[in-house]
């Protein structure tokens, strides 16, 4: 079904885009910085934390081009596609501190980060786990004609899974309006790409599908923003799509893990695949921001994240008695303790 | 509507059209499901009554139809998922115990997954060893999923239409030797409470609890036992998720004598933790152990003497409770 043209278009190559882009990747860059501190300081309730440092690009460039009630899932490594879709960090923040007044009420954590309200359909610890329910909600988009569409975020440990081509091809055999987003960081955690597949070539396998697929650099977000777009309205119109954004994880696959696996060369000439970096340069390059004025922004940005500690360190966890609850729905008995069943059994005439 | 007579598998296929009439966004996903009317024929024409934009052949793709069906759930419609046998479902493990039955809880009550997930299952057409299980304790072990198993042509229809009301993922397994079974009902007297065991029949020496097709193995046994001088209540649970443990326990402190009866192996199953509560809720009350008469710990044989005889029937149900009894009458 043809759905009106998103309001904010700007022309290929133009700046007007830029700085926003450039803003939300450094939000992501220094959220994902103070997640790493929370673990340090012993406050992060999960033990599995997975940064998107290198791969901001991803988020912010393809998050661009979708509007409100699209809906979409994330992988393990998706605080970045979170923020660039609305989140707010601090209710982010205070969930991967396992804290209540987290979005999911401490209980879902960094993998399982949910809000029904943004269309986060949530995070998933399991690899391909949330794509399938994209092509589900592709279904209701269709059946309800909202002209949303759904997007499934994942990593390139993903290819390796049978469900990726289930949902594309079921994505391309009904036409929905489905996109599949690809962010290929080069590693599934310790095992680099070309040791995982024979063709790294991950575009060409949504080809064979049947759906408009492409792979873009994700040093320039100006790119990732224009492929997202380009792709983004053709699947409005019913066209599945898949897009591959080629980056680099600059840290480990979670905080404990120092890549030994990866030689020190390596990591140098691919933490130069810098997207913040690059498009800072390119605005001042440009003048569209002078140096200090990217200063200013990058401290707002750096107190604005900085209270999402503050924030999460004042917040208390979720009370015992919410352990049994949202197992079901609620006016559903909820399930019998064990140590209840225990008294109650032993407590007989 | 007055009483008529109507087989299991026209029951359900009725609770399916007339839910898809009454609420719009009811949905048929599966294998076979639209063209094809359904592998065991229960969706036979819906496709022509409701069209293929809700009667919805997929690909030979489990994993994705049930992870499709939580998506469209959680994206506001009421999808029935159908997976062709219940042998498929560790395919869709994932999607199902993963993703269904934990978002309400993952996601701290934001949202529930109200998905129906119809299959079927059990032995009795020679099937052989991957389209003849019994696999309910998979999901009875999955907290955050309900689990529905009908035994009769009237508990097809309502169970099927009130877990399509359902604010949780529903699992409904039906038996694939019942699908002709006729009966007569009469649809529109009031139904029966959902989570609520059903008595089959009352007797004062022993209760048999059991689900699915069972139920009519034991109720056979039952006539044989009362032929025998033996009379036993017979609990037809309907639902294994709620699990309606109070009818349980009231009928078992009436005569301190249970036996649990299931399709699904023996070790670890549905029987197990059946077995396991009566111990120790109705301790005080029992005279002998509760016994589990449940399929054999081995996998199921085309050969129909081997098939029948890996399952529960109605002479090893009569011959379980007579030695029951008389254990006691030898002490």
């Amino acid at each position: 079904m043809n759905q009106p043209q998103a309001v904010h278009r700007a022309d290929a190559g133009s700046n007007s885009d830029l700085p926003q882009l450039y803003r939300m990747m450094r939000r992501i860059r220094t959220f994902e910085e103070r997640v790493g501190e929370l673990f340090v300081r012993g406050q992060s309730a999960g033990s599995m934390l997975h940064l998107s440092i290198g791969e901001e690009s991803a988020a912010a460039g393809v998050c661009a081009a979708m509007r409100d009630g699209d809906r979409f899932t994330t992988h393990h490594r998706g605080h970045g596609i979170f923020l660039a879709r609305g989140a707010d960090p601090a209710r982010m923040m205070a969930e991967i501190g396992g804290k209540e007044a987290g979005y999911c009420h401490g209980k879902g954590g960094s993998m399982h980060i949910a809000d029904m309200g943004l269309g986060h359909l949530g995070a998933n610890a399991i690899v391909g786990g949330g794509i399938p329910a994209v092509v589900g909600a592709g279904l209701a988009a269709r059946h309800h004609k909202t002209g949303a569409i759904s997007a499934a975020f994942f990593g390139d440990g993903a290819t390796g899974q049978g469900i990726l081509y289930e949902s594309m091809n079921m994505a391309a055999l009904w036409s929905l309006p489905c996109l599949f987003v690809c962010i290929n960081n080069q590693y599934g955690m310790g095992t680099r790409i070309d040791q995982a597949t024979a063709n790294p070539r991950l575009h060409e396998r949504a080809q064979a599908f049947g759906l408009a697929a492409e792979t873009v650099d994700g040093l320039d977000v100006e790119a990732v923003a224009e492929a997202g777009r380009r792709l983004v309205d053709g699947v409005r119109d019913g066209k599945p799509a898949f897009l591959v954004i080629d980056c680099y994880r600059f840290y480990g696959h979670a905080r404990k893990d120092k890549s030994p696996y990866r030689d020190p060369g390596e990591e140098e000439t691919g933490r130069a695949k810098d997207p913040v970096a690059f498009a800072r340069a390119a605005l001042i390059e440009r003048k569209v921001l002078e140096e200090s004025a990217l200063d200013t922004l990058d401290a707002e940005v750096a107190a604005e994240m900085d209270a999402t500690i503050d924030f999460t360190v004042a917040q208390h966890e979720p009370p015992l008695s919410s352990m049994f609850r949202d197992v079901y729905a609620p006016g559903e008995p909820e399930p019998e303790p064990v140590r209840t069943r225990i008294d109650r059994i032993l407590a007989r005439g | 509507m007055a009483l008529q007579e109507m087989t299991y598998r026209d029951a359900l296929r009725k609770a399916l059209a007339d839910s898809m009439t009454e609420n719009p966004d009811v949905i048929i996903l599966g294998e076979e499901v639209g063209r094809y009317g359904g592998a065991y024929a229960v969706t036979k024409d819906l496709i022509k009554e409701f069209g293929p934009e809700r009667v919805i052949d997929t690909p030979i793709s489990e994993p994705a139809i049930v992870g499709a069906a939580v998506g469209a759930a959680m994206a506001g419609l009421r999808p029935v998922a159908e997976l062709m046998y219940v042998d498929f479902i560790g395919m869709t493990m994932d999607q199902l115990a993963n993703q269904a039955a934990k978002i309400r809880y993952m996601f701290g009550g934001q949202i529930g997954v109200p998905m129906v997930l119809r299959t079927q299952g059990g032995t009795g057409r020679s099937a052989g060893a991957q389209h003849s299980q019994s696999l309910e304790a998979y999901v009875m072990h999955t907290p955050g999923l309900r689990l529905a198993m009908p035994a009769t042509v009237a508990d097809a229809y309502h169970l099927l239409r009130q877990a399509l009301t359902k604010p949780d993922p529903v699992v409904f397994i039906e038996h694939k030797a019942l699908y002709t079974l006729k009966e007569m009902v009469d649809l529109d007297a009031p139904a029966p409470d959902w989570g609520k065991a059903a008595i089959r029949r009352q007797g004062r020496d022993l209760v048999i609890v059991t689900y699915s097709r069972q139920v009519h193995y034991v109720m056979e046994a039952a006539k044989k036992l009362a032929a025998e001088g033996i009379e036993a209540t017979v609990i037809d649970l309907r639902t294994l998720s709620p699990l309606d443990f109070d009818t349980i326990r009231t009928h078992v402190e009436k005569t301190g004598r249970a036996m649990v009866v299931s399709e699904g192996v023996m070790t670890a199953g549905v029987a197990a933790e059946l077995a396991a509560r009566i111990s120790e809720e109705c301790f005080d009350f029992l005279e002998d152990p509760v016994i589990r008469v449940a399929g054999e710990d081995i996998p199921i044989s085309v050969s129909t003497a081997l098939e029948t005889g890996s399952v529960p029937g109605p002479q090893l149900i009569f011959e379980s409770a007579m030695k029951l009894l008389s254990s006691r009458e030898a002490v």
